[in-house]
């Protein structure tokens, strides 16, 4: 019984085998130009008028997600885990995007009330 | 065959006992189910800051309150400090990464050197983030301080969009938040110098293995993804 379980347990690691250097760093630029982006919007296309920050901020959400991903994914390696402990670790942020509606519903209701009296 | 040899036969799904479902190993899973708990308190803080910034009228704009390299230029340079540290940090996340391939390896010297580049990484942006909680206080903010209402139209779009309540909400939220993130930066390079120092014990390769690598590695990233949410909302938007 023990065996098996190692024998298994020795076969889990060979499918873990890491990321290559190479997809390492091809993440990392990946990352970094998410983030030179984001540079590029801030410091150039919202100053110059080429964007509204109310948009830039939409693009900006979306990047930082996107990055989120790729360091979940490929750098904490969750990409290659198996559905079930993918499943248990993303689901629940159902309730943090709950939580979020909640609180800004709540705190647009305030800036509604505030501007009216 | 009859109905009792069938009821005889051993189950082999994943899930009959004997094997490890999603073959992790047990610390692993902890690890992970820690890191769900520690993402849900960041974010509570970032929800929470979110709802303060969408009820008040105007907000202390980040281009304004950040626009230094301390020791380089004062004024007029946006984001380029904070810019430096988020580089820092991925950079870091790079080299544990490296540390952790190194490990499937069972390379012992390239751990020892990838890990101690994570902890170099790791210092420099605390020394970074110090600099950065220096300057902020100078300018006048702190836990329940603010910089007069006259100084605080430096940090606002226009003149007339001064608010008090929303400059000491955003001091108090902006120390709290990247003072918690700092926390765990901390405590993860305290963390990776334990590492570092069993990998030169070779404690890790008489184990056969370098999983606890992978388990301070998945906590270094974690802190990593942190701060890009921590970037996002305090710096850009």
């Amino acid at each position: 019984m023990s065996e098996h379980s190692h024998t298994t347990e020795g076969h889990g690691h060979d499918e873990h085998a890491g990321l290559s250097k190479g997809k390492i760093w091809k993440v990392f630029g990946i990352l970094l130009l998410i983030t030179v982006i984001e540079f590029i919007i801030a410091l150039v296309l919202i100053p110059k008028g080429l964007m509204t920050q109310h948009i830039g901020n939409y693009v900006y959400i979306v990047l930082t997600l996107l990055k989120a991903f790729y360091i979940v994914a490929y750098f904490m390696h969750l990409k290659y885990e198996k559905l079930g402990l993918q499943l248990s670790l993303t689901v629940s942020f159902i309730f943090i995007i709950y939580f979020i509606v909640l609180m800004l519903t709540e705190g647009g209701f305030l800036n509604l009330h505030m501007l009216h009296h | 065959m009859n109905a009792v040899s069938q009821l005889d036969q051993v189950k082999t799904g994943p899930w009959n006992g004997g094997r490890s479902p999603w073959s992790v190993e047990y610390g692993k899973i902890m690890m992970w189910f820690f890191l769900l708990s520690d993402a849900f308190t960041f974010s509570s803080l970032l929800i929470y800051y979110g709802a303060q910034r969408f009820s008040k009228l105007t907000w202390p704009a980040p281009d304004k309150v950040f626009q230094s390299i301390p020791g380089v230029m004062e004024h007029g340079a946006p984001l380029v400090f904070v810019g430096i540290m988020t580089f820092i940090l991925i950079m870091s996340s790079v080299t544990m990464v490296l540390a952790v391939e190194a490990g499937h390896r069972r390379s012992k010297k390239e751990v020892i050197g990838w890990m101690i580049a994570t902890i170099i990484g790791g210092f420099m942006f605390l020394g970074c983030q110090a600099i950065e909680w220096t300057h902020l206080h100078h300018d006048g903010f702190w836990w329940g301080h603010i910089p007069s209402a006259e100084e605080l139209k430096h940090f606002f779009n226009k003149p007339e969009d001064v608010s008090l309540i929303a400059s000491q909400q955003f001091a108090n939220l902006f120390f709290t938040i990247t003072g918690f993130h700092g926390f765990h930066v901390f405590s993860g390079v305290i963390i990776n110098i334990i590492i570092l120092i069993m990998t030169i014990n070779g404690t890790f390769e008489k184990r056969g293995h370098y999983l606890m690598v992978e388990k301070v590695g998945l906590y270094w990233h974690f802190v990593d993804l942190v701060w890009v949410f921590v970037f996002t909302f305090f710096y850009l938007v």
